[in-house]
């Protein structure tokens, strides 16, 4: 016999729910406590100035720029490799056995650990070249990391764009690259964008790979070649080594702060893109 | 009669399938020449090869010779950009790109590189004037192109292929998908605009081929089984095939 439709759907919805509620339960207490155990050691000294004492007093200050230049640096080389090998694979080349190949090297880049990147790094950049731990080894170690997501993602959003758009915009007299630049890439900006944010997320949130190439130096890096310390290294070395969980807890606040603000200002641009190109 | 394209022994292969079985054909300047038949009669594979959009099928072989203006697009060094600068296409379905109006129809003229605002708005003004769109979209200019209704979108394509300044319009069933006061004023817009421009239209509609075409041709399975006036094929066409496709009988 079959149950009743009306109590089945009825209790999917239940079940189905309850999921949702679940997942975004996890996350809300993950972040209730960062904010209720962080937020009190949150003051414009912790932000602006240097650690003192292993990071025991003191603020985040050469740690939250060591961030910032470690990401932006990395997500600007990875975004125009990245989308341009995309463009490569999906307007420049038919499907064949070479294309294949970069995909499956691509998508297994995707999936290996950051410790290794972190090592390759090592090996690579730090020993290899004479970088020594510097912001250069850690950028280009990350951009390596990030690149496969960003590929990917392009690569989808890319895909996506109606075929007739481009036979439109050929017929109206326009080349290949022209149709790239103002039909594809507009109409495929916010999967790229997307695809740019969990990169980011990635590298703001890195320690294994950044421990290895960008070193752990608490001074504030002025150059390429000097080493320093993200918040995600410096907020694992102060939980790690027993320094100071207040410090550690303020530290992993500012981080998911910096997070939310970053996809805020990704949100806003997208839906500035959209709104032109719509 | 002036010729303004001159087929000659067309053959067209997709692998190795034959669309077109050698067809040779003469198109009139400042004309409209509808192109008839039902489907897989070959007639749109024709009509891509005059402004080389064949090229972005795969798998395809041409043989023969196609004269635009006594030069052969097909064997000679033409550039497929500079022909499509001079051959408009309008498709069946309209298809505007995801941006406003203006943006539309300034896409071609901008790629030739008119930057200049005035002549930009003045190019905007006279291809929806000539597509009988302007009076509808000239406080609308800004809006998406996406909003607008299927026969106002079908419009905004012809609008878009005149900015380019072509000297012909192909037309691939313009208005297969539009209701009748739509295909009534796109048939206005064509009858006016063949004073300027050589125009082919597509169609599988017979009844619109006999409306506004001055020259018919009636395709086949990649043959052309008749061409002559309009007047000719409608009233006294010199195959069966051809009176059996008018009156209906199949198709």
């Amino acid at each position: 016999m079959r149950i009743n439709p009306r109590i089945v759907d009825k209790a999917m919805s239940i079940c189905l729910s309850s999921q949702a509620f679940f997942t975004v339960g996890i996350l809300i207490v993950i972040i209730a406590i960062i904010c209720i155990k962080g937020f009190p050691y949150i003051s414009f000294e912790f932000l602006f100035s240097s650690p003192e004492d292993m990071g025991r007093h003191g603020g985040i200050f050469p740690s939250i720029i060591g961030t910032i230049f470690l990401v932006f640096l990395s997500i600007l080389l990875a975004t125009p490799l990245g989308v341009g090998t995309a463009i490569y694979l999906t307007e420049y080349t038919k499907e064949s056995r070479f294309t294949k190949i970069i995909r499956f090297g691509v998508e297994s880049l995707a999936g290996i650990p950051s410790i290794l990147y972190g090592l390759f790094g090592f090996i690579f950049f730090v020993i290899k070249l004479k970088m020594g731990w510097s912001l250069l080894a850690g950028v280009l170690t990350l951009t390596i990391m990030i690149l496969p997501t960003i590929i990917r993602t392009s690569e989808e959003a890319i895909k996506s764009v109606p075929r007739n758009l481009r036979i439109v915009s050929y017929s109206l007299s326009a080349t290949k690259w022209e149709t790239v630049i103002k039909v594809v890439l507009p109409s495929a900006v916010p999967g790229i964008l997307t695809g740019i944010m969990l990169s980011v997320g990635r590298a703001v949130g890195e320690t294994a790979a950044v421990i290895f190439t960008m070193g752990s130096s608490l001074r504030l890096p002025t150059s390429l070649m000097d080493s320093g310390r993200t918040m995600a290294v410096h907020f694992y070395i102060l939980a790690r080594e027993g320094i100071s969980m207040e410090k550690a807890y303020a530290t992993s606040l500012i981080l998911v702060l910096s997070i939310l603000s970053i996809n805020i200002i990704a949100y806003y641009i997208m839906n500035k893109v959209i709104s032109k190109y719509s | 009669m002036d010729k303004k394209i001159q087929v000659e022994r067309l053959k067209v292969f997709f692998e190795k399938n034959e669309v077109l079985k050698g067809i040779s054909i003469d198109v009139y300047r400042n004309q409209i020449t509808g192109f008839m038949g039902p489907a897989g009669s070959g007639k749109s594979t024709l009509i891509s090869t005059f402004n080389r959009m064949i090229d972005f099928e795969e798998n395809v072989r041409i043989e023969g010779k196609v004269y635009i203006d006594s030069i052969d697009i097909i064997n000679g060094d033409v550039n497929g950009v500079d022909l499509r600068r001079q051959i408009g296409t309008v498709f069946a379905v309209p298809i505007p790109l995801p941006r406003s109006v203006y943006d539309n129809i300034a896409y071609g003229p901008r790629l030739k590189g008119i930057s200049d605002r005035e002549e930009l708005n003045k190019l905007v003004e006279d291809s929806l004037r000539k597509a009988f769109l302007w009076e509808e979209m000239k406080d609308r200019l800004n809006i998406s192109a996406l909003k607008l209704s299927g026969g106002q979108q079908q419009r905004l394509c012809l609008a878009r292929t005149l900015a380019l300044k072509p000297e012909i319009i192909l037309l691939d069933e313009p208005c297969s998908g539009l209701d009748p006061i739509s295909t009534a004023k796109i048939e206005d817009a064509l009858s006016e605009l063949k004073k300027d421009y050589t125009i082919i239209l597509v169609s599988n509609n017979t009844k619109q081929i006999a409306r506004i075409s001055d020259y018919s041709a009636f395709f086949y399975l990649g043959e052309l089984i008749e061409y002559g006036t309009t007047e000719k094929v409608f009233t006294n066409p010199s195959r069966k095939q051809t009176e059996d496709y008018i009156s209906g009988k199949f198709g």
